[in-house]
């Protein structure tokens, strides 16, 4: 195979470059911020945290998509499941999410229709399968999955397909950067930006935050060299005081991004406010069906209303996902909270730092 | 967890690779390391049989030249052995 201009140099050398790069830099100490799930899953598995000269520190944000759905959120979808008739469906980790007072783990126990599938198709496929029964998909994701939502909703439409709905949970990313950087309790110097939400957007919706807010974004690869060569790429930014959008993943992100991804989306779907866990509610941060398509929203078409959070008092998931705290500063980590008995989502979700962290023994 | 169950629930972020080996309409068949599945393709530009894609909830997200995907290939396979227990 010939040398591909998108593939990242090797370990070593990228290395010797991010010390080099952190020595010129001084005794400054230099937080980086990686906002997806992917990303945290890659940064333990490989170790690289602990490669990293003492004074780079690679954070994680709120990029885990199962991690930052609102308690609220899970409450109503249990509520949805134990209607009479009802299946509900969506992605397997959010199955084990506990929420106020149950899960979609725990309803299912006691005898609701929870299904995890892989793709909204699957419950697409469910609800023409069974006319007799309302299928109801909890839409959890970022960018890269919501454009497959959208797909689904309009094939639903086109088919006049008319028992299945769907509770629209989906954020933007762009817009949590934004919150964190206005919030102003986490020093970000840099962000290495997600992979495969870039592939929707394009990296060029990262240009008004690197603009307005003056710091470097790389968009970067999931393989350790990928990682690195984004770090090193930050680091060079700040070397030469440059605040750019870079793309380091140039295999599948392209500065327009899938502009038929997009459509997709804009023709079902329109922005609304949107609570996140751990960083409250952020202005156009979520999707919502649009007016004409109000008759597929689960909560609406069922009257399910939101009730009022019980969070559990000592889950700091919400100061992880801010990247205020590391898991093991929080007093449930690793004692009360495991994989094994998780008390927030941080530590059900494979994508989750709490979960990254117990698993990979950082502790 | 073994690679089968991984394959079927994969984290809700992660994307694969793939290679498109048939066309029916708007659904593919697609290779994932020696696997059949179907994806969709409507959300990609004029997709032909022999192309990669980048497949996500069932979805054809993007599409990429043979020699990326290879490599990328190769690092899904050992996040597959790492991380789910083979």
């Amino acid at each position: 195979m010939s040398t591909s201009a998108s593939k990242a140099r090797p370990a070593d050398e990228l290395l010797a470059l991010i010390r080099e790069q952190a020595e010129r830099l001084g005794d400054r100490s230099i937080r980086l911020m990686e906002v997806c799930g992917t990303h945290t899953m890659a940064l333990f598995r490989s170790g690289i945290r602990a490669l990293l000269p003492a004074n780079v520190k690679l954070l994680s944000g709120p990029g885990c998509p199962v991690c930052v759905t609102p308690m609220g959120m899970v409450d109503a979808a249990v509520e949805v499941a134990r209607q009479p008739g009802v299946a509900i469906a969506t992605f397997g980790d959010m199955v084990r999410v506990p929420g106020s007072r149950s899960s979609l783990e725990r309803a299912k126990a006691e005898g609701a229709d929870v299904r995890i599938v892989y793709s909204p198709l699957d419950a697409l496929k469910l609800a023409e399968a069974e006319p007799g029964r309302r299928v109801v998909f909890f839409a959890i994701g970022f960018e890269t999955t919501s454009p497959t939502v959208a797909a689904t909703v309009a094939y639903a439409r086109d088919r006049g397909l008319a028992n299945l709905l769907f509770i629209p949970a989906h954020k933007l990313i762009p817009p949590a950067m934004v919150a964190l950087l206005e919030a102003g309790d986490v020093a970000i110097d840099g962000f290495l930006c997600p992979g495969h939400v870039s592939v929707t957007t394009g990296s060029a919706v990262f240009e008004p935050i690197a603009a307005r807010y003056r710091v470097p974004c790389v968009v970067a690869g999931f393989e350790p060299e990928d990682i690195l060569e984004g770090v090193a790429m930050l680091l060079g930014q700040m070397v030469e005081e440059r605040t750019e959008v870079e793309i380091q993943y140039k295999r599948w992100v392209s500065p327009e991004g899938n502009r038929k991804a997009r459509e997709r989306i804009d023709e079902v779907f329109q922005t609304a406010d949107a609570a996140w866990r751990g960083l409250g509610t952020i202005p156009g941060s979520g999707l919502e069906l649009r007016p004409e398509l109000s008759g597929l929203d689960a909560l609406a078409v069922l009257g399910i209303d939101v009730p009022p959070e019980l969070e559990n008092p000592g889950c700091s998931c919400g100061d992880v996902l801010r990247g205020l705290i590391e898991p093991p500063q929080c007093p449930l980590f690793a004692d009360a909270c495991t994989p094994a008995t998780p008390i927030g989502p941080c530590m059900v979700s494979t994508e989750g730092s709490c979960a990254a962290y117990y698993k990979y023994g950082e502790r | 967890m073994g690679r089968s169950a991984s394959v079927r629930n994969p984290p809700v972020c992660l994307s694969i690779p793939a290679r498109i080996v048939a066309v029916d309409g708007v659904t593919a068949t697609v290779d994932v390391m020696g696997n059949r599945r179907e994806a969709d393709l409507s959300l990609v530009d004029e997709p032909q049989i022999g192309d990669y894609v980048l497949l996500h909830a069932g979805f054809a997200i993007e599409k990429m030249t043979a020699e990326d995907a290879a490599e990328t290939l190769q690092l899904w396979e050992e996040i597959a052995r790492v991380d789910f227990g083979e």
